[in-house]
């Protein structure tokens, strides 16, 4: 198979705009006679159907959430980047290209980042006109601050809430096209399959939570914006609904799955505390600005501290080990995500963790407290200490917050091309649930930038490449595909109640998940992904032999909505483990233990970096891995899309 | 870890048309660690390891933002803490031996879909009906272009703080949705970005939240003390206010 | 119908509207009673000085204006309790209640406005029957007769003192006097919030305000039946 990513040829910088110039229009009176699907309402899928509906479009919309406010871009607390240089710091698009580049470990397609950061501008444009009340100065300009590792200070926020307000933005927008009937709107209803007729992707099937109905949509082109697959780890701090059915579904259909394994771990959430435990709550990044990281230096201190017998506050400054602030002197506790995470998990291997658990390190405000005083740590954190100590029940003004990582973000999902079009025609994806911005890991406040650029300024434009080649309304649901797929969706919704087994579909889930956390979660190796490799398998045929899904198919059932789900995560999980043990590198949020450099690396002993840091192979693996479904349970097909770095030269991504 | 014996009185309630009750469960060993939705999960996994249908509740982010939960626990929504959503409540805040009642948001114009699950669709609509500024992607100017003063922004962002939960509607006695409504119309009004369509929003929602069938409020603020972003009534007087204004302007002008 | 008196019937029918014009004949009311109260407190001035202000109402503007007083309280009396039974059966037929009912910081006057309201209601009746329209008693009769400097005059002070000094009367004027207390610690800080001139900086000063205003009344409206009926004043 041939992946041709369509990147414009040209400069960098006017590529978008040449891309746009050469792109085919569709004519106003046109665009009303073309349906569009988009399924999910977060920032990507939200901001799509209001502005196809905008631009005269008909579009349904579909959420499995009562409302499509509540979709969970809702919860990134952080910020948004945007090159806007506001603060004339020296940002520029160029910069934030760069920096997206280079956080992204140097796997992602130059043209699409560019594209990211030219676009960040206007969304912030937009997000302010729709009265998204960012932070502001006294004299009534924005306010922006330095997040996630970055240099500059070009990240636009809402207090902790800035994913909140921007989903409210959207939403409202989403809204206002409802009101005006260019968008229906389809909320606690779940996309069960995606219909391929023909070769195109020309509909939907879905299951109506409510009332159970299983039904048909045709339309002329479907857009997927359904989010990433981390709750494959059961436990993540993504909402409980999130799920890759929509996506594994489509990949089941033809769509190529690109770069699963790249799976960021976010270093600031609250440790588990216990089995029962059914999320993590993540610790705004925005806390690493003024908190510091530390364990204590010694086995026994750790562990009376994990007893109970010594407060954090009773441990001497001789006796911390700030281990950020030691490796990374340059950056110190505002390292990437990536590297702050795998180095918690190095010193809580080696016996140094502080939680009950042994897992978990100290993110200390005690300095900044003493520094700043509490009044200013306050108005920065308040409402942050506040969630801290609801959860944990411990002050952090007094005693250190207790964080660990957790699997948060996904930056691997469907292969797309430049025009965020799926190998399968017409099939489109948005947002998290492709994979093309963030190469192997994600920077801070990047993720709602890609949300809406996808859903506000780059669809909109590229759709018309493909709605063109269309006649607007040659498949309907009486295609004899639409019929198929209505029947294969209804025996495994049926199959799925009939099991009546003994264990819950939760049971399964956290079965599944400690295997990927285990073994192919921050540190993998060619024994531990062969070993879930092994027990995947076996865990989903006790699922289809002995999970318990009570109640009927004719009502509000969320045991069979989580059937569903974790039916398609254990399939997916397997290939999650594929691409790791084929990806045999490290890179961004992959880190396989067996390539790192060690002390014998001409790279560490020239001081360009230092043992334990990823280690890539850029001749080998300057590619997207592309994965082809070829049935349960066998072995996915590679395909590869080779990187082309016409810009930026690849460099060991160093942060010392 | 210390944990706890309860009991639970649940209102189940098979469909949306179906009569609902009150039924009581054992919840034995419940972790003082774990959240209240938790400990229904608990709950859940018993029932369905010995057959039954669990209880059925609405949930997803499970942080506090996605305004999913719609517990009334003993009468109050999302429970007696106040200032955090059912999510955010741990089991350390009950004793051994408490009973508990949970019941789903009561108010007609929040029907049961199930057990504890209940329709706020009519919060939708309010919205469609003129909760936005009217502004086509890309039609933007520069963000600088409009100066916001920081009182302003600050104010339009403790209303907009609202997560939709529908906790005011609620736990007021007269099942208004005054709070929510005025909280979401005061986040455009106090923006300059929102001046252009004040009145037209104001008269539009207030009109949609009329005819869904939600009460009228009676100032008694329930709706403040139990709303989990602490959205305040002074976005009721500020809406009360711009209504007036509104009818006037139309009537008048 | 024009456009004003379509705005005023939409302005009627919806839920702000609505209360709104409650609030502003609540205002009315309130200004209403302290004069009211002034007046009855003139008793305790002896007989002259209440029947001579009994003689300046029904004379003041040719007597013309205390027929335009009683028609603008009536009116917004009227509507006042129109518009509240409306909205709380609207409120009623809102709700769905609770197995486990809770209330956290709503007062009971908040919760009571209904029934103290009705409850004033039916005081005024009565009162404007016995002491305005005059039925079932004989003040219109000789005995309540008096002169004021020469001139003939309604004895207003006797009819207090006689009014009060049955049982029954003096006992429902007390709790309908309560009532009324209740409704205005409820009712009086009402008045800012739904005329949007309430906010948290100036809800603590608004309560007092409000909490003050009815004790006032309280206290001033009750020290007659009680100076009366208790310790015997003018009998």
């Amino acid at each position: 198979m041939n992946l041709d990513s369509k990147i414009p040829a040209g400069p960098l910088d006017q590529k978008w705009t040449k891309h746009k110039m050469d792109s085919k229009l569709i004519n106003p009176a046109n665009k009303k006679k073309f349906n569009i699907i988009v399924v999910g309402s977060g920032l990507a899928g939200g901001s799509a159907a209001a502005t196809l509906s905008e631009l005269g479009y008909k579009v349904k919309c579909f959420c499995y959430q009562d409302s499509p406010r509540r979709a969970h871009s809702i919860a990134a607390q952080g910020g948004i980047n945007a090159a806007k240089n506001y603060q004339n710091d020296g940002d520029s698009v160029h910069r934030l290209f760069y920096d997206t580049i280079k956080g992204g470990d140097f796997r992602s397609r130059e043209g699409n980042v560019h594209r990211l950061a030219e676009v960040s501008l206007n969304i912030i444009d937009q997000c302010v006109a729709q009265g998204v009340p960012f932070a502001r100065e006294y004299g009534g300009l924005l306010d922006n601050r330095s997040f996630g590792g970055a240099q500059v200070k070009r990240t636009f926020y809402a207090r902790g809430q800035t994913g909140q307000q921007l989903l409210i933005g959207c939403y409202q927008a989403l809204a206002k096209e409802i009101h005006a009937g260019g968008v229906q709107m389809f909320p606690r209803t779940e996309m069960l399959d995606l219909v391929v007729a023909d070769g195109h992707a020309k509909g939907i099937i879905v299951r109506d939570l409510v009332t159970g109905e299983i039904t048909a949509h045709a339309a002329d082109a479907v857009i997927l914006a359904t989010g990433g697959y981390g709750n494959a780890f059961y436990l993540s701090t993504n909402a409980m609904g999130c799920n890759v059915m929509a996506a594994f579904r489509a990949h089941k259909r033809g769509a190529l799955f690109a770069n699963p394994c790249y799976t960021q771990i976010h270093p600031t959430c609250i440790p588990v505390s216990g089995d029962y435990q059914s999320k993590l709550t993540l610790m705004s990044e925005s806390l690493r600005n003024d908190g510091r990281i530390w364990v204590p230096k010694s086995q026994e201190t750790a562990e009376k501290i994990r007893k109970g017998q010594l407060r954090a506050r009773d441990v001497g400054e001789e006796d911390r080990d700030y281990y950020l602030e030691r490796k990374y002197p340059s950056f110190g506790n505002l390292c990437p995500r990536d590297i702050a995470s795998r180095s918690a998990k190095e010193v809580c291997d080696d016996g140094l963790g502080v939680a009950p658990t042994g897992k978990g390190v100290f993110l200390d405000f005690e300095k900044a407290i003493a520094d700043q005083g509490e009044q200013a740590i306050s108005a920065k954190y308040g409402n942050l200490f506040q969630m801290y100590e609801k959860i944990s029940g411990d002050n952090p003004y007094q005693t250190p917050m207790q964080i660990y990582p957790a699997v948060h973000y996904t930056m691997g999902g469907l292969w797309v091309d430049y025009d965020l079009m799926s190998n399968v025609p017409g099939l489109h994806v948005l947002g998290e649930a492709n994979f093309s911005d963030h190469g192997a890991n994600r920077l801070g406040a990047s993720a709602l930038m890609q949300g809406l650029a996808d859903g506000y300024f780059v669809i909109p434009a590229t759709i018309a490449n493909y709605l063109a080649t269309q006649k607007p309304g040659a498949v309907t649901t009486s295609h004899p595909e639409f019929k198929r797929c209505l029947g294969e969706v209804n025996d495994r919704v049926n199959s799925l109640l009939q099991i009546r087994g003994k264990r819950s579909v939760d049971s399964f889930h956290r079965e599944l998940g400690l295997q990927l956390w285990d073994n192919c979660g921050m540190s993998r190796t060619p024994e531990s992904l062969n070993a879930a490799l092994q027990r995947i398998p076996k865990i989903r045929d006790e699922f289809w032999a002995n999970v318990n899904v009570t109640g009927t198919g004719g009502e509000l059932n969320m045991e069979l909505e989580k059937a569903g789900r974790v039916a398609d995560f254990l399939e997916f999980g397997e290939l999650l483990c594929h691409d790791a043990l084929q990806r045999a590198e490290s890179c961004g949020g992959h880190f396989r233990a067996d390539h790192q450099f060690t002390e014998d690396d001409p790279e560490v002993k020239d001081g360009r970096t230092q043992p334990g840091e990823a280690k890539r192979h850029d001749d080998e693996f300057s590619y997207v891995s592309a994965w082809e479904y070829t049935g349960v349970g066998k072995a996915p097909t590679l395909h590869k899309e080779q990187l082309v770095f016409e810009d930026v030269t690849p460099s060991i991504r160093s942060y010392k | 870890m210390s944990s706890l014996n309860l009991t639970l009185k649940v209102w189940r309630q098979a469909g949306p048309n179906a009569a609902g009750s009150i039924e009581t469960y054992q919840a034995k060993d419940i972790p003082t660690e774990a959240s209240f939705l938790e400990m229904l999960d608990i709950v859940n996994e018993r029932l369905i390891t010995k057959g039954s249908e669990p209880i059925h509740f609405d949930h997803d982010c499970r942080e506090g933002i996605c305004g999913a939960c719609s517990l009334t626990i003993n009468g109050i929504p999302h429970g007696p803490e106040g200032g955090i959503t059912t999510c955010q409540l741990h089991m350390r805040k009950f004793s051994n031996g408490d009973t508990i009642w949970i019941e789903p948001f009561r108010a007609k114009a929040f029907p049961v879909i199930k057990d504890l699950v209940v329709d706020r669709s009519a919060f939708d609509r309010i919205i469609e009906s003129g909760g936005y500024i009217s502004v086509r992607t890309g039609s933007a100017p520069d963000a600088h272009a409009i100066l916001v003063p920081k009182e302003a922004a600050d104010a339009a962002f403790e209303a907009a703080a609202c997560i939709g939960c529908g906790a005011c509607v609620a736990a007021c006695k007269n099942a208004s949705a005054m709070l929510f409504v005025s909280a979401k119309a005061s986040h455009l009004n106090h923006l300059p970005q929102g001046q252009p369509e004040k009145h037209q929003r104001v008269l539009a929602m207030v009109k949609t939240m009329d005819n869904e069938g939600f009460g009228n409020c009676t100032n008694q603020y329930e709706c403040e003390a139990v709303c989990p972003k602490e959205i305040s009534a002074d976005n009721i007087a500020k809406l009360n206010r711009d209504y007036a204004l509104a009818k006037a302007h139309d009537a008048l002008v | 119908m024009n456009v004003l008196s379509r705005t005023l019937c939409s302005f009627w029918g919806s839920s702000i509207g609505k209360k709104t014009i409650v609030a502003l004949t609540g205002i009315v009311l309130l200004l209403f009673l302290p004069g009211h109260l002034i007046g009855n407190l003139l008793v305790f001035l002896g007989p002259d000085a209440i029947n001579e202000y009994g003689v300046f109402l029904h004379e003041a503007g040719h007597g013309a204006l205390v027929w335009v007083a009683r028609i603008v309280l009536l009116t917004c009396f009227v509507v006042h309790i129109v518009a509240t039974v409306q909205l709380t059966r609207q409120n009623r037929a809102s709700r769905t209640p609770y197995a486990f009912d809770a209330t956290v910081q709503a007062s009971r006057s908040s919760r009571l406005m209904i029934w103290s309201g009705l409850t004033i209601l039916l005081f005024v009746i009565y009162h404007l029957l016995h002491f305005t329209v005059r039925v079932a008693n004989d003040f219109d009769g000789p005995a309540y007769q008096t002169t004021l400097e020469g001139h003939p005059a309604q004895n207003v002070y006797k009819m207090i003192i006689d009014g009060f000094s049955w049982a029954p009367a003096t006992f429902f004027y007390i709790i309908a006097i309560t009532c009324l207390c209740s409704h205005l610690s409820h009712g009086v800080a009402s008045v800012f919030q739904t005329l949007g001139f309430r906010s948290r900086k100036a809800s603590t000063a608004i309560k007092i305000f409000g909490n003050l205003y009815a004790l006032v009344i309280w206290i001033g409206f009750l020290s007659i039946p009680i100076a009366i009926f208790v310790f015997g004043y003018g009998r």
